[in-house]
């Protein structure tokens, strides 16, 4: 079986975001860049099931702009067997929306016939959510969403699914689309011998003109804004004094 | 302090370095972040970095960068050790930094440069994992850079020879597998003949620990004091020619230089780092510190200066990497770069203000941890004097 493991680019984790002046976004100047955490966690997971003996390859996908290789570069040097990198933008502001990624990652899919789609819930950057959810319904497959556990067992998955208050755990049919939660494994560290090999394995580049799909944005920004600023706390020396300025406050 | 940092710029420029470098660089903070800086004050405390951690960066490949792949490295030059170095003292903790980079890239590399073929796949497979640390003793009680002026003694006796004599502030002394030691075997050749290094391995007998060495900072580090009682080397562990030690000493200083400046930059990194976020959010006479034209700008300098000095550190492991001879330089950087780091941390602790004087804060480790920066590895006037002969 393959397994699809589609990767973002987003702005690192822990990068203090700034919005542009013009407020027409974040600004992503000379910031560092690094794969999407959650796709990381898909990555990690897709290369346990082949270690398992439960996947034969592992093909990582990245949808952007050309820096998006380093993104791919990453997922090898996890150990993803090959790479495709679907250029889709030169500007590395513009986001390529949900529903043009579905597109892509369908035609990607048509033509490699993975057994299994682990990808990301979300990415960090603009907190979609959307992608795989899109993916499964444009391949009429089966999906299971925010998945902390999955087990692979013939052509069915076991996906334990974190949802509001609680687990759930269903059986989806294979083939199918998972995106993983942040719970689901740690992704390892990319070893120095591994982050030598990665730069002989296979990194093939298309574009989505090649898949005959337009990324134009459906959607406008209207304006991007800094979240207010968290106001100055204050250190109380007791637990009665706490107490009073909640009071005080109104809190209690 | 962030993960990312307006020193990074620089760091990751495909100027100096390519796609894996960078990679490298990544693997190596986040390795640095997880499982050095959550966990590293206990090691403060017990007096040694653990040997776990070590197994786990030998795991990682980090050992190995310098050297071949049929014995486990990945055979990249002087800007991988760069990177490594400079992560390793962005990490805070520079005693956990000197146990590596001392096993990396001023022990282990005398038996990868030196050694037979038999003692590189007896020693290095093992070294490059983490399963074995190196340690190198030429220092004495009497004798530091100056090399030639050193007393143990290695006499011929059989197919052994016999050591004697005591050792001095050997990073990694404690807890060592096996030690690079320069001896005396012929003290009446001309000095810079008569140098021999062995290796010594842990357990051989007469060869003990005299004492751990209580340091003013590295406290994560093990340092010794090391004593050599009739110590019965066989002459297969000698370790290149005989009489050829101090060419083998002097060759690696080299090495040596540019990883302790680019350790420091690394450090001095860390300090400005958290220093800037200290007084940003540190609020006297009604406004941050910050606010202080006088105090940001003299951070601003300062991070100018640990800019310069990281760009000549970058250029000169590129030109190394090239096979340009870089001697002058490498004395340059480690005079400058020693004594910058004990310049960043004097204004750094003083602008954390009564907290800085507190053994709690990062700042008062780094500053104790930088004070050797200008004396290890080639005091600073040792260095000047390297460079004035080259002027």
């Amino acid at each position: 079986m393959k397994v699809l493991v589609p990767v973002k680019r987003v702005i690192d984790y822990n990068v203090k975001v700034r919005v542009k002046s013009d407020g027409s976004g974040v600004d992503l100047a000379n910031v560092k860049m690094s794969m999407n955490p959650f796709d990381e966690i898909a990555c990690e997971e897709a290369i346990r099931l082949k270690e398992a003996g439960k996947a034969d390859e592992v093909i990582a996908v990245s949808i952007g702009v050309k820096q998006a290789q380093e993104t791919l570069r990453t997922a090898l040097a996890m150990g993803a067997d090959r790479a495709i990198l679907v250029i889709a933008a030169d500007d590395v502001h513009q986001d390529i929306e949900p529903l043009a990624v579905a597109k892509i990652l369908k035609a990607v899919i048509d033509e490699e016939q993975p057994g299994l789609v682990l990808a990301g819930k979300q990415a960090i950057d603009n907190d979609m959510n959307a992608t795989g959810q899109m993916l499964a319904a444009l391949l009429g497959w089966s999906q299971a969403t925010f998945a902390s556990k999955l087990d692979i067992d013939g052509d069915h998955a076991t996906v334990t699914r974190e949802v509001d208050g609680g687990l759930q755990t269903i059986k989806v049919k294979m083939p199918a689309i998972v995106t993983v939660d942040l719970r689901l494994n740690e992704p390892r560290y990319a070893s120095l011998p591994n982050i030598m090999k990665a730069k002989k394995k296979p990194l093939d580049e298309k574009t989505a003109a090649d898949y005959g799909v337009d990324v134009s944005p459906r959607l406008e920004v209207v304006k991007t804004t800094e979240p207010e600023a968290r106001k100055a706390g204050e250190i109380v020396g007791s637990v009665d004094e706490l107490v009073a300025k909640l009071k005080e406050a109104g809190a209690v | 302090m962030p993960d990312f940092s307006p020193f990074d710029s620089g760091a990751r420029s495909p100027v100096f370095f390519d796609e894996t470098l960078v990679m490298l660089r990544d693997q190596i903070r986040r390795f640095v972040e997880t499982e050095i800086k959550p966990h590293a004050d206990a090691w403060e405390t017990e007096g040694a970095t653990p040997r776990a951690l070590l197994r786990k960066m030998g795991d990682l490949g980090f050992f190995g960068i310098r050297y071949p792949e049929a014995l486990g490295g990945s055979d990249l030059d002087q800007r991988a050790t760069v990177v490594w170095a400079e992560e390793l003292g962005r990490s805070t903790y520079s005693g956990v930094a000197i146990t590596a980079l001392v096993h990396t890239d001023m022990a282990s590399v005398h038996i990868f440069n030196a050694g037979t073929d038999a003692q590189k796949s007896k020693w290095l497979p093992r070294c490059i994992a983490g399963e074995a640390i190196s340690a190198v003793a030429v220092t004495e009680p009497g004798a530091g850079s100056d090399v030639k002026g050193i007393a143990t003694r290695a006499r011929r006796d059989g197919d052994d020879y016999v050591l004697n004599g005591a050792k001095m502030f050997i990073t990694n002394g404690v807890h060592a597998d096996v030690y690079c030691v320069a001896a005396k075997t012929d003290p009446e050749a001309r000095p810079s003949q008569s140098v021999t290094m062995f290796l010594v391995e842990k357990g051989m007998p007469g060869f003990t620990v005299s004492r751990p060495l209580d340091k003013h900072g590295w406290r994560s580090s093990d340092t010794a004091e090391l004593s050599f009682r009739d110590v019965r080397v066989p002459a297969e562990n000698v370790l290149g020619r005989e009489g050829g030690g101090f060419y083998e000493i002097m060759k690696n200083f080299q090495n040596e230089r540019l990883v302790i400046g680019a350790m420091a930059m690394g450090e001095a990194q860390a300090a400005l780092e958290l220093t800037v976020e200290h007084v940003r959010g540190r609020i006297a006479f009604g406004a941050p510190l910050w606010e202080k034209q006088g105090i940001r700008q003299r951070l601003a300098m300062l991070s100018a200066r640990v800019e310069a000095c990281r760009q000549f550190i970058y250029s000169t492991a590129s030109r190394a990497a090239a096979g340009e001879d870089v001697v002058r330089e490498v004395s340059m950087i480690k005079a400058l770069a020693g004594e910058l780091v004990n310049d960043v941390m004097y204004d750094c602790l003083q602008f954390h203000g009564g907290m800085g004087f507190m053994r709690e804060s990062t700042i008062e480790r780094m500053t104790r941890d930088a004070r050797v920066q200008s004396i290890g590895g080639g005091a600073t006037e040792v260095m000047l004097e390297e460079v004035a002969k080259r002027m």
